[in-house]
Parts: structure tokens; sequence; C-alpha cells
């Protein structure tokens, strides 16, 4: 919407992200939250391009998940607006931000326990316009019931096809090892047909072996479905070995922000994860 | 006509034994108390027996979909039943007069229609403030919900419009009163609607919404369900069938009393809900009918002073269940003896019953399987074996494998 993303212009930037500049996925403008006198996060400025990954980085405490917060209502910001694909979502509820095309995963795994895995991801796709049997065609089972229901369960087997999900469909989520724990939040926000997934640590408790499989996860999500994928990330493994471009939190501020390979090698950065 | 067919082909589909049995048991028992009513006749304690077990039924599937489904624990839920019985009965008293001749089953059925309407609209009401509460704390609200209703209705007098009393005790309410010999069939094809209803609800899109707010909020919200339309709507269909079973209580006991409506009575229904299992409605009707049984034969049974020992099995059922299903002592007790277990041993039973009896295989005939353990090569052989080079002329030949084992079975 706004043409005047300074960006743009950027004479430092490549030339084939020049191109992609008019697909701003995610744009925050001094985004901020307090509580109380503590400001948890303040002035984050991001720009997320379409098809990108990037990366948020910092120490514990940093403000990393508070930003993932904020960004899909569950905290209002205090401080500043964001906006997605152009569109102003500051002040939104969660399911309203959800439905416009951010969807998440958690620190600590946030599964329907009780239900099995395919319906963990039909409820992902409960509000999509296709999924559209109404109350009244629930209870009276009409055949638009039938129908509907047939199609988005196929789609379901479909998206947990592609996560190696498929055998354990009918399981409990809870019944699922820790690492299908992971990729089923996954499978379960992209169900939603999200512009932009926020992962949040996706690799924490995995051992490398898992984390290298996730990787390539990750990278084929991202072609595959078309999304944007912003993650928060302590494996600095992971972090370089597929983000395009990182930021690094500190206390809430934006401590760099850039490419990966220079952001890591900024003294301030090192002196922020080393301390000293 | 092609899309019809499809249509049944997809039901014929969505069939499992598990949802659709509870169906085939209550239309048999429709049927079946049904004609034995019409042919014989029923003895009267009977009658009022399957009249209770028909209003409880429809109590616990309806406590179910809040405690079972949503994960939120309502004391109240005698509350909700209690306006049905006494809006609703009131609404009776005037329709069942108003309607001309053949009209006691279309004055039931509105009433039973107004009474649930009104009730809804206080599970709105108690809805509100369980988009806040969670918890204990909502179990508070409701519970208070309950106690209001209770004390509003002990001390109301009920006048007819004429200005006429209609019961000359407060808070006690004479209502119309349905054919008492066929009010109990009325009351199990309602149940039958019911389970229709909150089973098809339940396994839907709605009913995942409605089961990912009980196992995760949190995640359910940014997984875009509309968290607050769901607990609503949740609040509002339960309290819509407690106050359609408070009509079918008003219908059966004729005489209501408000005090009757009190926080054990609710209990009563928890206790049905939790023994049939959390989030199973064929348990919450099979756990109806029999503590509903219990009820009947331990009020005959215990008279005088005793009587207050009836309100001690419903604790004693209550701690046993959570000791059974919670002790971690109970842990190999339970994975043995459950209903699953019992269900598989009895369907395994039945299907040796009926199926043919396989020949049985004479052991001298059987053959002899080429992957024995004794003929699997060592991995000193295996080396030999894989280093032999095999030639035209030189042929390996294993030859420990045609011995027979020492020590064997054989």
């Amino acid at each position: 919407m706004e043409e005047t993303d300074i960006t743009l212009n950027d004479p430092s930037l490549p030339d084939d992200e020049k191109a992609i500049g008019n697909d701003i996925v995610l744009r925050t403008e001094n985004l901020g939250i307090s509580f109380g006198g503590l400001k948890a996060a303040s002035d984050v400025n991001l720009t997320i391009y379409k098809g990108q990954l990037y990366g948020l980085i910092g120490p514990n405490g940093a403000g990393k998940t508070t930003i993932f917060n904020l960004l899909t209502g569950v905290y209002k910001p205090t401080f500043g607006r964001f906006y997605l694909c152009g569109e102003d979502l500051t002040g939104f509820s969660q399911m309203a931000i959800n439905r416009k095309g951010v969807a998440r995963t958690f620190q600590n795994i946030r599964l329907f326990n009780n239900m099995s895995v395919i319906k963990n991801v039909l409820v992902s796709l409960s509000h999509l316009p296709e999924y559209k049997n109404t109350f009244f065609d629930a209870v009276f089972r009409t055949p638009r019931h039938y129908k509907v229901e047939k199609a988005m369960r196929h789609r379901a087997k479909e998206i947990l096809e592609i996560f190696g999900l498929l055998e354990e469909r009918n399981g409990l989520a809870s019944n699922l090892p820790y690492g299908k724990q992971r990729k089923l939040e996954i499978a379960r926000a992209l169900a939603s047909n999200p512009k932009l997934l926020l992962l949040d640590e996706p690799a924490a408790g995995m051992n490398p072996q898992e984390t290298e499989e996730l990787m390539e996860t990750i990278r084929f999500v991202r072609d595959k479905f078309d999304v944007t994928i912003l993650l928060i990330e302590h494996d600095m493994k992971l972090v370089s070995g597929i983000c395009e471009e990182i930021t690094v939190l500190n206390f809430g501020q934006v401590l760099a922000q850039g490419q990966v390979k220079d952001v890591l090698a900024d003294p301030e950065v090192i002196k922020a994860y080393l301390g000293g | 006509m092609s899309g019809f067919t499809t249509y049944l082909k997809s039901i014929k589909r969505s069939f499992k034994l598990k949802n659709f049995i509870m169906y085939f048991i209550l239309a048999f028992v429709i049927i079946l108390f049904g004609t034995l009513n019409s042919v014989t006749g029923l003895k009267r304690s009977t009658v009022t027996l399957l009249e209770q077990m028909s209003y409880s039924m429809i109590m616990a599937l309806s406590l179910s979909l809040v405690v079972g489904f949503l994960g939120e624990l309502s004391l109240g839920h005698a509350g909700f039943m209690s306006l049905g019985a006494f809006l609703g009965g009131y609404m009776q008293t005037y329709l069942y007069p108003s309607l001309t001749a053949g009209a006691p089953l279309l004055s039931l059925v509105l009433s039973m229609l107004i009474g649930g309407l009104i009730a809804a609209a206080f599970g709105f009401v108690i809805g509100l403030p369980a988009l806040r509460l969670k918890g204990d704390y909502l179990a508070i609200v409701t519970l208070a919900f309950g106690e209001i209703v209770k004390v509003i209705f002990t001390n109301v007098k009920f006048y007819a419009l004429d200005g006429r009393l209609l019961s000359t005790t407060v808070g006690v309410l004479k209502t119309g009163r349905y054919d008492q010999k066929s009010l109990f069939i009325i009351g199990f094809i309602v149940v039958l609607l019911t389970m229709i209803f909150i089973q098809n609800f339940i396994k839907s899109k709605h009913g995942n919404a409605v089961m990912a707010i009980r196992d995760n909020e949190i995640a359910a919200r940014a997984m875009g369900v509309n968290v607050t339309f769901y607990k609503l709507l949740v609040f509002v269909i339960s309290a819509f069938f407690a106050g359609l079973a408070g009509v079918l209580y008003s219908n059966a006991s004729h005489n209501i009393n408000a005090a009757d409506f009190d926080y054990n009575y609710s209990i009563n229904f928890l206790v049905m809900v939790v023994l049939g299992g959390m989030g199973n409605l064929n348990g919450s009707i099979l756990a109806a009918a029999l503590i509903s049984f219990l009820n009947n034969k331990l009020q005959t049974i215990l008279t005088g002073d005793m009587a207050g020992f009836k309100n001690l099995f419903y604790a004693l059922i209550l701690i046993l269940i959570v000791i059974y299903n919670n002790a971690p002592k109970l842990r190999g007790f339970r994975a043995k003896y459950n209903l699953r277990n019992l269900f598989n041993f009895v369907k395994a039973k039945l299907t040796k019953l009926f199926t043919k009896k396989q020949p049985v295989p004479d052991p001298a005939a059987e053959v002899e399987y080429g992957a024995d353990w004794d003929k699997i090569p060592t991995k000193i052989e295996m080396d030999a074996l894989l280093s032999t080079d095999f030639t035209p002329d030189n042929t390996y030949v294993p030859d420990k494998a045609d011995k027979p084992k020492e020590g064997g079975k054989e």
C-alpha cells in the first residue's frame, strides 16, 4: 500500500530483492509493547518479503516471543503498527489475524492432545471458505455436509502426507513422538493457508539429525506452500543454514539487522550473546 | 437421483457401529416397551422408572456437552431444568385447554420447545461469564445460578390468568400432565432426537472446534477458532435440552417442587456424565439409565431415616470412578480391566460363535517353512558362504541345515 518504503531504493540491496520489493508480506513500524514500566519490545522495524525465510534471534528474554505474540494478536501493541501485505492488522483479535493469513507454532508444543491427528488439522482447516458446512448442515447431515467433509478430509490427508504423518492420522496427537508432534504443529499451522508462518523455536529439543531434517522440511514448506516464514531459533546452525536475513533482538530492541553473515560477525551481536 | 444415491453412499461410508449402536438400542427400547405397554400394559412403577430414565438421559447428554466436550464444569444444570419445568409447565397449563381435541401431544411439544428456548436464553446469559472465567470459578458461577433459580421458584406463587392460585403451597406448581401411559414413549423419542442432534453436532467441524477449545484454548484461538461463539453455542444448546428435559419432568411428576432442583440434583447428573466417561455420549446414556434405576430402587428400599443414605451412593460412585481413572497404582489394572477389553473379548467370542469352524490342520501334514531359526546360517557360516566362489563346478552345499537339531522340540 505505502510505496514509500526506503528499502526499495536502497542501493545496497541485491537486484533480485529489489525486484520482489513490491511483495512485502510483513512490515512493522516501531512496534512495541510495555507491561507497566517494562518495555518488553520497542521500536522493532521488520520488513519481510514474499517467499523469504527470516530469522529472529537473540538471547533469552530478548523479546522474541513477545514479538510473535504481538504479531498474532495475543498482545495488543502499545506502540507502533504492523501490516500484512499492506493491510493494517494492529489491534485485531487472534482469530481475525489468523484468518487474514498469519499462522504460528508454539515454543512449548500446544497440540489438541485428546483429538486425533487428522482432527488437529481439520480444526485449522475449519474456517476456510471451502469448509462451508453450517451448523444446520452438520446437525441435519445434509448432502453438502458429507461432500464438504470428504473434500476437507482429503485435503487434511494431503497435508499430513507431506509431513509423513499419514499413517498415524487416526491416533491421538499426544501419542506421537516428540519430533512428529513438532511436525504436526507445522502441518496444523499450514492447513489454514497462511501468507506468513511464524515458527517459534521449531528445533527446540531436537537432536542434530532431526534438526537437519527439519531444515529440509522448512525449505520444502516454503517452496511448496508458497509461504513466507519468520522463525525464532537458538540453533545457530539452523539459522545460518536456512535464513536469508535475520534480526537480532536484545532487551526488546533491535541490535542488528541484515544478511546472516554480516550480522553474525557484528561485534555487538557477539557481545550480546557471549556477554562482557 | 444420482445425487441421492451418492448421499446414501456417503452415509453408509460414515457408518460406524460405535456411533450408531445407541440409536438402535433406543429405537429397540421404544418399540419394545411401546408394544408391551399397548398389549399387556406396564406396571405404574415401571412407567415411572422409564419416565425418570428418559429425562435423566436428556440431562446427561446435555451436561456431557458442557463437561465432556467443552471441558467446563457446570454445577447448576438442575437450574436450567427447573426453568424448563416451571416455565414450560406453566405454559402448558394454558396451552392445553386452549387447544382443541387431539392436542395434548401438540401442547406437550410446544411447551417443550418453549421451556427449552427459555432455558436456552438463560444458557446464553450463563455463557457470557464463561467467556472470561475458567474452571473452578465458572463452576462457582453455575452453582450460584442453580441456587438463585431454586430460591426464586421456592418463593413464587403461581397464579392462573384468571387470578386463581394454581397451587396453594409456595414453590410448588401443579402442571399439566400428558397421558400417563405413553409419556415415556415420547420421552424416549426425545432422547433419540437429542442423541442424534448432539452426536451430529460433535462429529462435525463445529464439534472439532469445541473439542479444540477444551484441549488447548490458546492454540485454538491461534488457529482461528471463534472461541466466543462456540462457548456460547455450547451453553445455549446444553441449556435448551436441559429445559426440554424439565418439561418432561413436569409432565411426569405433575406436582413440581422447586426445592427438588437443588445442588444434589445437579451432582446427580454430573455423576452420570463422569460414570459414563467424559466425552462419551453412549456412556452418558447408559450411566443415566443405571443411576436413575439405582435412584428409583434406593428410594423404595431406603425409607425413613435411611433415606439420606441415597446421596452417599453418588459420592461413593464418584470417588471410586475418580480413583479408578486417575490413581497411578491402578494403571496396570486399568489396562487389563476396562470396557474396551470387555467389548473386544465379547466380540471375539461372538465372532467365534458365528463364524464357521475352520478345519483343524493336521499337525503331521504341516509344511515346514524355510525360514526356521535352525536353518539360518550363523555369522561364521555366512562369511564362509559369501567368500565361496560360485562357479558351475564348485557349488556350495550347506550341510548343517538338513541335520536334525538335538534338544529341539521334535
